[in-house]
């Protein structure tokens, strides 16, 4: 029985919470009814675009819009960065248009004249010394822990040193950025935006714009992907606004084209490292030393958490040096910092294992004492569920020993971690005399099953079907709940649903407590009922019972945080990559796949395995393919589109095992956020396996043929 | 080869530049020769009376026939089939992903074929029998493609998802039989971002299965 009024049900009580269930908004988007802000026709509508800048590094000498303005048909032309601006990344904003269609939109960004001085730029990273002698980086941070000199140099321990590393990647979000923008009067401002965070949106628009912030609505109804590039309304967002009130407040769509959308709208910056480690003969780890770079554009870079979940080896000596690159800047991506600092962690790791001649796996799990407090034993247990799904035992040999034919085969491991607790959130959730049900807040459903799990909880709390629940939410006019990001939201609207579901409940009880002769303590909403616990016969169908309520609307507000502990935060996770490598073009086939995730009390089976899946298959992704490409030479983005910004695609999809980690003691810790773990690891599990499959270590990602083929050759 | 050579070069612009016809016929090309190993996926070529008439650079009038409907439209003939459903008749199911026929997010199915309607001009597209994911529901109820995806979770954010389905009602229309190789290769033209492809693979199968039933 539940000790506290809010806790979540025991497991013998749960009807839904746990179980796979579909995804309640999967006819909408299935049956292409959903609207996302790229769908968005308003009456009257102009099309805004955007002129970029050329050039990597840049001053704008002089600009000209006349011919654009007079362009028939043209309604607002804004200088963003004019004469005497200094730009410091290709395809930044200079100017924009609204104009009646998107055509003549076009046509008017190639009247806007522009002249440019170019200036010096530095566009690649993977050059630290380069970057070093032309002043592009910053001052190094330096850390130490214990005696890294001394317990490299004791005789007793195996030392191995490697280079490893993952380029910048974007986020490429199939729905650009964008809003539509349209004025109501001349001071209120109605914004349909693709954007993670709905509820943080008016503010954002107001301090720029001189609005008060309740003069601003937010509207997301559906997201077309965010992945952490969709926080900010973005200078395009705010030209956007500026461009509907120039226009005499008509509506005016702004949504990127696809170049921009990989140039300017977010990257995940890079992470190389040199790295050293030492283990005793017994494997057990003494020492780590790094000197790690990265850049996420002119500002710099995230720097990766060194050494990655085994933080507690005694002796540490880490260096980081941030670069300062003329490229698009980078953005939160999906578990910021997280799979770097895994591909430099693991991957190293993986190389002492096998000059230990361990098993890893056996490596691993003798060192999980190194992670964080609780998490020790989780790995424990997920170590040995992936190597027990995996038939580890069957297919893993040692390094290197996979055979001398053409295609070669091997495994490899890795392990994660990550935070997820639930973030600040309000709902309301009302029980309407008719029996209807709807739960509201200012949320967003990215896709991870937010609409969905919602339901779930309201539905479990109410003892009625998930089809019983009407979720609104994508609107700042709902009540406040948190951005998602940091993979926060799935704690935060479990546990204000639940809180305002329970309160609701109880108005209910209250109300019908006379007519069933009982205090409303001794009630409970089950099976589509009001009854009487213990006395099932005698009961209110949920229809006769909201009908009690007259013409009162019951409305209640949950909040979290709040009473009672619902949730909490840090998972683990592992996943094994089982690869083939052809020796003679340097093809990797992702074989198979398998991963064990925590995350707590699980609410939606369903949609929590299709995170699992996806994150391995965006891992498969950047593993494999992913890498922003610039040229030295111009210093523009050679693939700014979706043929030679490669992303997997349906045939470069393995085979997948996904375990959740269920049972008292997962259910225990309340629910956790799940959406970033499960991309962590990938690239270091999927470069691993290539390592033992080949034997030789191929130092960065993309693990591309021609990098495979190089790393054999130099073998 | 489907694409056609432009017969009228000398004839268009005036000032030597290629215009988006041009280009657009020339990316079709491309992209057909891309798409044929993918099975029941072809870009529609022009028909041979639209190749030799002038048309434009003013907007014309174009006739398109919808899911069964005929909408009556001015349109600059450098308009996409794509932008002209989404911006004009506010048929947006349709995405506009990568707009240069690499993603399938835009996917429609034109005389029988499934077609990347970013690199389909509206003019090029009259006369012909053109369907969209809107025209996929019968009296309101989901087609068996959606109700898969749906089932079997083959959607995330969802943006690739009616391209996706289109692409997966295409295929299944010319087969039945569908191994997990084939979805592959049906599937292929498309991109989602989620990592949905799990899913989207049991989706395909499952509605191959449910369809022969």
């Amino acid at each position: 029985m539940a000790t506290c009024k809010y806790d979540w049900p025991e497991a013998a009580e749960r009807h839904l919470i746990g179980k796979p269930i579909s995804r309640i908004d999967g006819p909408a988007k299935s049956s292409g009814r959903a609207k996302y802000t790229y769908d968005i026709n308003r009456p009257g509508m102009l099309f805004g675009k955007v002129l970029r800048c050329p050039h990597a590094h840049a001053k704008v000498t002089s600009i000209d819009i006349s011919e654009a303005k007079n362009l028939p048909g043209v309604k607002a032309v804004r200088v963003i960065q004019g004469e005497g601006k200094e730009i410091l990344w290709g395809g930044d904003e200079i100017a924009c248009v609204a104009a009646v269609s998107e055509e003549v939109a076009e046509d008017a960004i190639r009247r806007i004249k522009v002249q440019y001085e170019e200036l010096p730029f530095l566009v690649n990273e993977e050059d630290l010394e380069r970057a070093q002698s032309q002043g592009h980086t910053r001052a190094p941070s330096v850390q130490t822990k214990g005696d890294p000199d001394k317990a490299f140099a004791d005789p007793d321990v195996v030392i191995s040193e490697g280079y490893y590393g993952a380029p910048v990647i974007t986020h490429c979000c199939l729905e650009t950025h964008g809003q539509v923008t349209e004025y109501d009067g001349s001071d209120h401002l109605r914004v349909w935006i693709s954007t993670q965070g709905v509820s943080t949106i008016p503010q954002q628009f107001a301090e720029v714009l001189g609005l008060p912030a309740t003069h601003v609505e937010a509207i997301c109804d559906y997201i077309g992907g965010g992945f952490g590039s969709k926080f900010q309304i973005d200078r395009w967002g705010v030209e956007c606004a500026r461009l509907s009130k120039d226009a005499g407040g008509k509506a005016v769509k702004l949504m990127l084209e696809r170049d921009a959308e990989l140039k300017v709208a977010g990257t995940r910056p890079s992470a190389f490292a040199k790295v050293k480690v030492a283990a005793k003969k017994d494997g057990t780890l003494v020492a780590w030393q790094s000197e790690a770079w990265g850049t996420g554009g002119v500002a710099g870079a995230g720097v990766p958490p060194l050494p990655y979940v085994l933080e507690g080896i005694p002796n540490q000596s880490k260096k980081y040096t941030a670069v300062s690159t003329n490229t698009g800047g980078a953005r939160a991506w999906r578990a910021p910092n997280h799979p770097q600092a895994a591909v430099l962690t693991l991957c190293a790791l993986d190389d002492l294992a096998a000059k230990l001649e361990m098993d890893p796996i056996e490596f691993l799990t003798k060192n999980t004492g190194l992670a964080p407090e609780h998490l020790g034993e989780t790995y424990n247990d997920e170590l040995a569920k992936v190597a027990e799904l995996s038939e580890w035992k069957k297919y893993w040999h040692p390094r290197g020993r996979g055979g001398s034919g053409r295609i070669r085969r091997g495994l490899g491991v890795s392990i994660h971690t990550w935070g997820g607790r639930g973030h600040n959130s309000n709902c309301d959730v009302l029980i309407q005399p008719d029996g209807s049900v709807e739960v509201r807040l200012g949320s967003q459903d990215l896709g991870t099953g937010t609409r969905t799990v919602i339901a779930i909880v309201a539905a479990e709390t109410l003892g009625l079907p998930v089809e019983a629940i009407k979720v609104t939410l994508g609107d700042s006019r709902y009540p406040y709940s948190g951005a998602s990001g940091g993979s926060t939201t799935v704690g935060g609207v479990s546990a204000s649903t639940r809180r305002g579901s329970v309160d609701a409940r109880d108005q209910l009880f209250a109300a019908v407590a006379p007519a069933l002769g009982v205090p409303p303590d001794q009630l409970e909403a089950a099976a589509g009922h009001i009854r009487v616990k213990g006395n099932p016969a005698k009961s209110l169908s949920w229809k006769q019972a909201c009908a009690r309520l007259g013409t009162k609307t019951i409305q209640a507000t949950g909040k979290n945080p709040g009473p009672c502990e619902l949730g909490s935060s840090g998972v683990g996770g592992a996943q094994v990559a089982d690869v083939s490598v052809d020796t003679e073009t340097g093809r990797i086939k992702v074989n198979r796949m398998i991963a064990a995730q925590d995350c707590g009390l699980i609410i939606d089976m369903k949609t929590a395995e299709s995170q699992v899946y996806g994150a391995m298959i965006m891992g498969i992704s950047y593993a494999l393919f992913e890498e922003r490409v610039m040229d030295d030479q111009t210093g523009i983005m050679l693939n700014p589109n979706m043929e030679f910004y490669k992303l997997a695609t349906i045939g470069d999809i393995p085979e997948f095992i996904v375990h959740m980690m269920t049972g008292p003691q997962y259910d225990r810790r309340g629910v956790i956020g799940l959406g970033e773990p499960p991309v962590i690891s990938p690239g270091a599990a999927i470069s691993n396996a290539v390592a033992n499959a080949i034997g030789v270590r191929v130092p960065t990602l993309p693990l591309t043929p021609d990098k495979v083929l190089a790393a054999l050759e130099k073998a | 080869m489907r694409g056609k050579k432009p017969k009228d070069a000398a004839q268009k612009g005036g000032n030597g530049a290629v215009t988006r016809r041009d280009f657009l016929r020339g990316a079709s090309l491309a992209v057909s020769t891309g798409l044929l190993a993918a099975d029941g996926a072809a870009v529609a070529s022009p028909p041979e009376s639209s190749a030799a008439a002038v048309v434009g650079p003013g907007k014309v009038p174009v006739t398109l026939r919808v899911n069964g409907q005929v909408h009556r439209l001015e349109l600059e003939p450098r308009v996409t089939l794509l932008d002209a459903l989404r911006n004009d008749l506010d048929t947006t199911g349709s995405k506009r992903v990568c707009d240069r026929g690499t993603c399938g997010a835009c996917t429609m199915i034109v005389d029988g074929k499934a077609v990347y309607s970013c690199s389909l001009l509206a003019i090029e597209a009259e006369g012909r029998n053109i369907t969209t994911i809107e025209g996929l529901m019968k009296d309101g109820r989901l087609s068996p493609v959606m109700q898969a995806f749906i089932d079997n979770d083959a959607q995330q954010c969802g943006f690739c998802t009616p391209g996706f389905v289109m692409a997966a009602t295409a295929l299944l229309a010319e087969r039945r039989h569908l191994t997990p190789e084939e979805v592959n290769r049906g599937l292929g033209g498309n991109i989602c971002r989620c990592g949905t492809y799990h899913g989207l693979r049991l989706a395909a199968l499952e509605a191959a299965k449910r369809m022969k039933a």
